[in-house]
């Protein structure tokens, strides 16, 4: 019997939600009095006010709905080919085991390249558009689902997949009946880490390469951030990119509720960790 | 068999470079040039400086350091405003209510977006590099602390307070301890964040650096120079999660035994 | 040397509220080790807690030589029933009996060796540098108790601490208590659910009633000291003794007024 001692979830009085208004609101009300305060210049440092303004007036601008249904069906599309490919191909690999230690020394050494910095050679080899952001896309999602789907294999029960070979099943049945479901949950953490990896790409490589490539939020605050600049601009339409992030993640967790409901899904922060640390030294 | 383990990824990146350097050379292109041209770019650029320099050219000590010296100022600032912070959180359930939705969503910002908000705000140089660097790295820190935090063993507090620690004494002897395997994990995703961050904030808004080299090779089509930059990238980043790892390994010695020991 | 009078807790508030503990009164001497026994959900833990200073009480008072008990008391040692928790992985064997000394003893050494001497005690000596997780149940539970001395309490509360441990290994530290308190004088509190081990530890044994736990009864042990695990368990007046609290304990029904 434990005493009280492990800070709960309090209950009653004021739930959870409740104070989470609360604290959005006072952060609003604290960011709007520094402003107005005058403790930072304007030019600087934009009032809270004006930056809700300007980013309520963006939920009437069609240019700047296009560029979000723009970023979206980059996201879908190009995390849509990662998921695809990727888990069927971890899948794969991580069921040899030559080929698992040759594509796990494969992925260690090009993990760390950091996807943004290919944005520039592979835009100069394809040139701007949507070839080049579902190619970056793809490139930088397929890590976390490779490396979540193989390491999700890793874990499997031996117990639980030589139980069923021993009723006389094949190793396809194996992977579909034992396998997978016990991997789901992390090529699931996968899944939401590569869905993040691909906004960041999609927003990144829209900044960089400009209007030229086509539509986009990353297009959208490169063209506000031009010339003399709008920073009320660019704030709003980075909470609205802020937004859109939330209901993709919202979306996920939901998905991975219905699809593995055996699997306590958090809301958290799944897609800041990773699956498990690095397994040796490098 | 750890050995051959790790001996054999380094067989497969030799087989896997050497693959490419026959490809390169079969087929000429100027897109993809073979690793022999690529190292020996990055010598010439980077590492033929004189031994008291650590064989580093101006253009490295000019470039690659102050990159360096960015990510390590940010990464710095986020462990010590981070890890206090996210503590203090954790133990406070009040607290996290309050700032959960906040928190929620300034993670789910695309982290890209920090570097045209503080060219807005800051204009080019490394002022706007840093604040995106802090700005982007700084929440998988904050929210596996807040994690980590948050999920201590009862009976371990409960023992805190029969034996009447003060509150220093708990955050030193048990809070700060029994959060760090999650700290670490945060502090991994965080170093990967940072390279990121550090090249894309360099590739808009700076006068030099790792990412403006890039740039320039990028506006003058120097293929050569761009492949340099994402290798040395890779080699940096392989770098810097092996260190971490290290130092990982010899603080949280404890944790990875305990486990294993764990009945 | 301790007066705990009237003493009730209650979870929860108005009609959700569920009562723990209600009225109990008891006066513990000094050096007297108390065994508290009970069914399950009778409340023994809460009560612990609330003669600890862990937990507040809802009503009724605790004095500890004199002062009333409001927070966790100097000189006040616990051990729990979970010892592979509340040992702390990250620090040795050593680091974690000398942990509580930091506030009250200064120097280093001084800490040290007042380890060495509570390991020593409890039959550790030698395992300073070790961790927790790299020995045996009984073995950790012993640095537990190792940590409880190492304090130089007055008071020492043990919430079911020989739960988690197998039967050869509860016995041995069965005796491993008996010889630390008749060497050192401790007052002990022993919550168990373990009717032999009430009897065989015990000057005296109180008897809960399921919840909300009331005394049912307070018996004397007037075995003979030293206690031996073999000899004393044969004698008639264990058996007799050990009878009269198995029935007391799986009575239902009124209270008889407590003794």
């Amino acid at each position: 019997m434990s005493a009280e001692s492990a800070p709960r979830r309090s209950g009653r009085r004021y739930p959870a939600v409740v104070r989470g208004v609360i604290g959005i609101a006072v952060f609003i009300g604290l960011a709007q009095a520094v402003g107005a305060s005058g403790l930072v210049k304007q030019s600087v440092l934009p009032l809270m006010s004006t930056v809700l303004a300007r980013a309520s007036g963006l939920a009437g601008n069609t240019r700047f709905i296009a560029d979000m249904g723009a970023t979206l069906a980059g996201w879908a599309l190009g995390l849509g080919i990662t998921i695809v490919i990727g888990v069927p191909l971890g899948l794969l690999l991580g069921s040899v085991p030559v080929v698992r230690v040759a594509t796990r020394a494969i992925v260690e050494f090009l993990r760390p390249i950091p996807s943004v910095a290919l944005i520039l050679p592979v835009e100069l080899l394809l040139g701007p558009g949507l070839r080049t952001a579902a190619t970056l896309i793809v490139y930088g999602g397929m890590w976390p689902i490779l490396y979540n789907t193989m390491a999700g294999l890793d874990d499997v029960d031996p117990v639980a997949k030589d139980t069923l070979r021993a009723f006389g099943f094949g190793r396809l049945a194996v992977i579909r009946h034992v396998s997978l479901p016990s991997a789901a949950p992390f090529i699931a953490t996968g899944i939401r880490i590569a869905s993040a990896v691909a906004l960041i790409l999609d927003v990144g490589t829209g900044y960089l390469t400009g209007r030229i490539a086509g539509p986009g939020i990353g297009a959208f605050i490169a063209d506000a951030n031009s010339g003399s600049g709008n920073t009320p601009l660019v704030l709003g339409a980075v909470i609205w990119a802020g937004l859109l992030g939330v209901v993709l993640n919202l979306l996920l967790v939901w998905a991975e509720r219905r699809l593995l409901p055996w699997h306590r899904t958090s809301l958290g922060y799944a897609d800041l960790t990773t699956a498990r640390a690095p397994a040796a030294a490098p | 068999m750890r050995r051959l383990g790790w001996l054999s990824r380094w067989v497969v990146l030799a087989c896997g470079v050497g693959l490419w350097q026959l490809l390169a050379d079969w087929r000429h292109s100027a897109f993809f040039p073979p690793p022999s041209t690529i190292a020996s770019a990055m010598h010439r650029q980077w590492f033929s400086g004189p031994a008291s320099h650590l064989f580093l050219t101006p253009d490295a000590t000019g470039n690659i350091l102050p990159s360096l010296g960015r990510i390590l100022l940010g990464l710095a600032i986020i462990v010590v405003t981070g890890i206090p912070a996210g503590l203090a959180i954790g133990r406070s359930p009040v607290l996290t209510d309050f700032l959960d939705p906040l928190l929620q969503f300034f993670r789910s910002i695309p982290v890209v977006t920090a570097a045209p908000v503080f060219i807005a705000l800051f204009k080019i140089g490394t002022q706007m590099e840093v604040a995106t660097i802090v700005a982007g790295t700084i929440w998988p820190l904050l929210l596996n602390t807040i994690d980590g935090a948050r999920s201590i063993d009862s009976v371990q507090v409960e023992t805190a307070r029969a034996f009447r620690y003060s509150a220093w004494e708990k955050v030193r002897w048990l809070i700060f301890p029994a959060a760090l395997p999650k700290i670490f994990t945060g502090l991994r995703l965080s170093v990967s964040l940072s390279l990121i961050l550090m090249v894309f904030a360099e590739l808009i808004g700076s006068t030099d650096g790792i990412g403006y080299e890039m740039n320039n090779a990028n506006q003058s089509f120097d293929l050569t120079g761009l492949w340099e930059g994402v290798v040395l990238l890779g080699i940096l980043g392989y770098l810097m999660n092996g260190i971490l790892y290290l130092v990982e390994s010899r603080v949280l010695a404890w944790h990875r035994s305990a486990r294993q020991g764990a009945s | 040397m301790l007066e705990i009078t009237g003493l009730s807790r209650a979870y929860g508030q108005g009609a959700a509220a569920h009562l723990a503990i209600t009225d109990i009164t008891l006066s513990v001497a000094d050096g007297e080790l108390l065994t508290i026994v009970g069914p399950s959900g009778c409340g023994k833990s809460t009560l612990l807690r609330c003669v600890g200073g862990l937990l507040a009480p809802s009503s009724g008072t605790v004095v500890l030589n004199g002062t009333p008990v409001t927070r966790v008391p100097d000189r006040l040692a616990v051990v729990f029933q979970d010892y592979s928790r509340s040992l702390y992985p990250w620090l040795s064997v050593g680091d974690n009996v000398a942990l509580p000394l930091r506030r009250t003893v200064r120097s280093r050494a001084e800490r040290r060796d007042a380890a060495a001497a509570a390991l020593a005690a409890v039959g550790l000596a030698g395992q300073r540098s070790r961790y927790p997780w790299q020995l045996s149940g009984g073995m950790q539970q012993r640095v537990a108790i190792a940590r409880a001395l190492a304090c130089d309490p007055v008071l020492l509360l043990m919430d079911e601490p020989f739960g988690s441990v197998d039967a050869q290994t509860r016995e041995d530290l069965e005796d491993l208590l008996l010889a630390v308190r008749a060497e050192r004088g401790i007052t002990i509190l022993l919550v168990t659910h373990d009717i032999d081990e009430s009897v065989y530890t015990g000057d005296r044994v109180v008897v809960l009633t399921p919840g909300p736990g009331r005394i049912r009864a307070v018996l004397p042990v007037t075995l003979p000291a030293p206690r031996d695990q073999t000899a004393t368990k044969e004698l008639p007046e264990f058996v007799k003794l050990r009878a009269e609290v198995s029935r007391l304990v799986r009575a239902r029904g009124a209270v008889p007024q407590a003794g």
